[in-house]
């Protein structure tokens, strides 16, 4: 069995020191050694971003796409080789602004694949503008006035989408996250993972500190029951959405793959390409 | 006793046009007869006028006719709109519940039929397109049974009981017309068929068909005009083959998936429009950088924006050539017939792989869309070839990666799947080395660009020209591509009635372009015209950049919404300057 360090790379992140992304490329080794992987069994499929550069820097097979566009890059991914342990992720712009209409279908789609949002409220890439996460007033170099739209709720959001498991958490929490990303990575079905990663250089007001003056562990609720939909929108509005842990989970839905008509359990990528004389004649005969 | 024939049904669109057309069509195609089939149709659902025109014959063609013979009328609108292109002497047959009058001018002759009366009177006005067709198959004169068969087909599972209904509404069209006629009529006398069978089917089916056969198991796809049938088509095939479509919520996320299937192992294509192509641009060049396979069909429709989006039109074969930024390598090939439309998918398939290039498949709406005869295709020619794609790569040292982008003698590097114990790499649209890391040497950089660029080099696909140089000097070279083929040669058969000599050269491999094999035919004719629906000449402009030859090129232009007739290709070929 894969140990994590099996899952790292000699690939040096180019990330500045002190970034959150750091923590969270840790905690998708772990996790991914915890659940019993081989690194040729996961795929991490990355947007563009800081964040993006992720799939780079770990020992699996990985594709750093386009800005936007990790989410249907890996449900094509899965669709192909359901055997594959499929990671998406990327940046709070590539999740929640440019993707985001792929990041509202993908949940709907549910297909059984892991998305990891590095939330830093902010393109660190481009160098500090404005993001949907920032918050309304949050002064950037596009907005050097500060925001005037609102803040995107990526947790209500994937709750009225459909989503079957929802989870939210900080980059310092190494623990809680390696076990949030492991009970995603087996959940059978999307599952949404928001983590607060702090930019440490364009960032000012979202720093660690801040987070953990604001945020609220679930662990501190022993009644919360993460498989209460409305239980779970509610503690989204009452905590302003600054909460973590599993925050809603739906067992019941059968994931995508289970469900397409005719779709078998092995990989597709691994079925014969060739059509039968007898399926080919069967095809033609109904143009005669 | 006549060799072709042509038939068209207009009516407001909804009014059952479609299944009289597929009804009357499959009946003739099971007699033998060579069928080319032409939809005009607005993108309202319900409302708006709408013809099927299919042209009948005992010998293969390609290309509408100018004129008609029989004009089926559920309206006035239908008549006015359509009887000048009637022969002298043709026939509407016409539904007398609008007391049809045959325009001022027209030499035709008029059945009036009580179609809706007739159909009401079986119970619903829905069959009145059942009265209509049998009246006008009745005319024909030909074998009621056979009609009767595929009507039987066509409503099978409603049940006995409709099928039956139907039957006898073809039956009271026929015998009602055959009365006031005296008889079918004897100049609409088709000789027999040869009798050989053919398939029958729009370009959109046989690129469905050609899909599968090239082993493609995934399709994802948002919908649009013309290119919706593709996916139609597929998903209700590739359950049974393990496979499925996605309908994605736009074209992006179609390409994007198509992009990550392909790079973990299945062959994946997405179709669309020039809309869908546009959006699309980006990740051809992701796929293009990642040196990951791609098939992508653009069915060609009316430009710009939304254009003519139910209309004909070549107007994206730039936007395919040059489309997304910076350089990538890709081939764009251009089917000319159902045939092409099958066969080409599977060497798209295969392209896409033993280049790992994206491949984009270039149809026009007439090719998509309309309705044609054609050989019944060759199991035994599809072939699979996957290129350098290895099932496992040879053991490296611990934290090595496998070279997915190896600097080869030929650019292609070997490709190893997502899965393979020893294969693992990276894949980034960012510039990279041999691994696939992040890189920004220069010299890495230039191996790079070069190894991609070059990997297209001399290539040559199946009839990337297809030739018909039958003279060695003709005074004429006519170019063309898609579906506009049939059109010119029936052209060039009137041309040479004339006295003037003409080729023909449809290019099917539009890029990269095919200079050194079109030099020689350029340099042979005195004059050139290349045909396209477009209005800035984009095949005549790719031609006269890679082989030259500008002064001894013409255009003939058309982007009016409609195919080119024979007519004015023919025209336009006599009084070249
Ligand atoms: C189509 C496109 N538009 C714009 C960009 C430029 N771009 C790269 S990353 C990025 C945003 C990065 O922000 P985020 O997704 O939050 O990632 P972070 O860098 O913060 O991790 C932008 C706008 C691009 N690469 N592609
Ligand atoms: S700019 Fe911000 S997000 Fe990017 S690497 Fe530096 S700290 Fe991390
Ligand atoms: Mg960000």
């Amino acid at each position: 069995m894969a140990t994590f360090k099996e899952f790292r790379n000699n690939v040096k992140p180019n990330w500045c020191p002190g970034c959150g992304d750091f923590s969270i490329q840790a905690a998708i080794q772990r996790a991914a050694a915890n659940v019993g992987l081989e690194p040729e069994e996961l795929a991490v499929i990355s947007g563009i971003g800081c964040s993006g550069r992720i799939s780079g820097y770990i020992n699996a097979y990985g594709l750093h796409g386009i800005h936007g566009r990790a989410l249907p890059i890996a449900q094509g991914v899965k669709l192909a080789n359901r055997e594959l342990t499929v990671i998406a992720s990327g940046g709070d712009g590539d999740g929640f602004a440019i993707g985001m209409g792929h990041t509202v279908h993908a949940i709907r789609r549910n297909l059984n694949i892991t998305y990891i949002v590095m939330d830093n409220q902010i393109y660190g890439l481009t160098k500090g503008q404005t993001s949907p996460r920032s918050a309304e007033g949050f002064k950037t170099k596009s907005t050097p006035e500060g925001s005037i739209e609102s803040t995107l709720s990526p947790l209500e959001i994937a709750m009225s989408a459909g989503a079957t498991f929802v989870a939210q958490s900080f980059s310092s929490d190494l623990k809680q996250l390696t076990a949030l990303i492991e009970a995603g990575i087996k959940h059978e079905g999307f599952s949404l993972i928001n983590v607060f990663s702090p930019c440490v250089t364009f960032n000012k007001i979202n720093t660690y500190d801040w987070f953990k003056q604001n945020i609220v562990n679930l662990e501190q609720f022993p009644d919360y029951d993460p498989s209460n939909r409305i239980m779970a929108m509610n503690k989204i509005m009452e905590t302003e959405g600054m909460l973590t842990g599993l925050i809603y989970q739906n067992t019941q839905r059968k994931s995508y793959e289970d469900m397409i008509s005719g779709f078998g359990a092995d990989a597709l990528a691994k079925q014969e390409l060739s059509l039968s004389e007898e399926q080919f004649n069967k095809l033609v005969a109904e143009f005669k | 006793m006549i060799s072709q024939l042509s038939w068209k049904i207009g009516g407001q669109q909804g009014e059952g046009v479609e299944s009289t057309d597929r009804i009357f069509s499959t009946a003739l195609n099971r007699l033998g007869y060579y069928l080319y089939g032409y939809r005009h149709f607005s993108s309202r659902i319900k409302g708006g006028h709408t013809n099927n025109k299919i042209r009948i014959s005992t010998y293969p063609i390609r290309a509408i006719s100018d004129d008609l013979d029989i004009l089926v009328a559920f309206d006035q609108e239908s008549i006015d709109l359509n009887a000048k292109e009637l022969r002298s002497g043709g026939v509407i047959v016409a539904d007398a519940k609008f007391n049809p009058v045959v325009p001022e001018g027209i030499d035709a002759r008029l059945f009036a039929v009580p179609i809706t009366a007739m159909a009401e009177e079986l119970g619903t006005s829905l069959m009145k397109n059942m009265v209509a067709s049998g009246a006008s198959w009745a005319l024909l004169g030909l074998p009621l049974e056979v009609f009767n068969k595929a009507v039987e087909e066509e409503f099978g599972r409603k049940g006995a009981a409709v099928v039956e209904k139907n039957i006898e509404a073809v039956k009271r069209g026929a015998e009602f017309v055959l009365e006031q006629a005296g008889g079918p009529l004897n100049e609409f006398k088709l000789d027999e068929a040869d009798g050989r069978q053919k398939l029958f089917m729009i370009g959109n089916e046989a690129i469905g068909l050609g899909s599968l056969a090239a082993g493609c198991r995934l399709m994802s796809a948002y919908p649009i005009t013309p290119a919706s049938e593709i996916m139609e088509y597929l998903i209700k095939k590739l359950p049974a083959l393990g496979g499925t479509v996605v309908q994605t919520e736009d074209e992006i996320a179609a390409v994007t998936m198509a992009i990550g299937a392909n790079y973990a192992g299945v062959r994946t294509m997405t179709a669309s429009a020039g809309p869908g192509l546009s959006l699309m641009m980006e990740a051809i060049g992701l796929a293009g950088m990642t040196e990951t396979p791609l098939v992508i069909v653009d069915t060609q429709r009316g430009g710009p924006s939304t254009g003519l989006p139910t209309k004909q039109e070549q107007s994206d074969l730039n936007a395919m050539v040059y489309g997304t930024h910076g350089e990538i390598p890709k081939i764009v090939i251009a089917p000319a017939s159902i045939e092409d439309c099958f066969y080409d998918m599977i060497e798209a398939f295969n392209l896409s792989e033993q280049y790992q290039v994206p491949v984009i498949v270039m149809t026009d709406l007439q090719l998509s869309l309309g309705k044609q005869s054609c050989e019944p295709f060759d199991f035994q020619s599809i072939q699979i070839n996957r290129g350098k794609l290895i099932e496992e790569a040879p053991e490296l040292e611990a934290q090595q990666l496998f070279k997915r982008y190896e600097l080869t003698e030929d650019g292609v590097s070997p490709r190893v799947l997502p899965g393979a114990k020893h294969g693992i790499h990276h894949v980034t649209g960012v510039e990279h080395d041999e691994t696939g890391r992040p890189s920004e040497s220069a010299v890495n950089r230039q191996n790079m660009m070069d190894k991609r660029l070059n990997k297209l080099n001399g290539l040559q696909i199946r009839d990337g020209l297809r030739i018909d140089a039958a003279n060695e000097t003709p005074d004429l070279l006519i170019i063309g591509m898609g579906s506009t083929g049939g059109t010119i040669d029936q052209a060039r058969e009137w041309l040479a009635k004339d006295g003037i000599t003409s080729n023909h050269i449809t290019i099917r491999q539009i890029h990269p372009f095919p200079t050194e094999q079109l030099i020689p035919h350029l340099q042979q004719a005195k004059k050139v015209v290349v045909i396209e629906n477009n209005a800035t000449a984009q095949l005549a402009g790719q031609i006269k950049m890679h082989a030259g030859f500008a002064e001894k090129i013409r255009s003939l232009l058309k982007y009016d919404g409609n195919p080119f007739l024979p007519s004015e290709v023919y025209k336009a070929c006599k009084e070249l300057d």
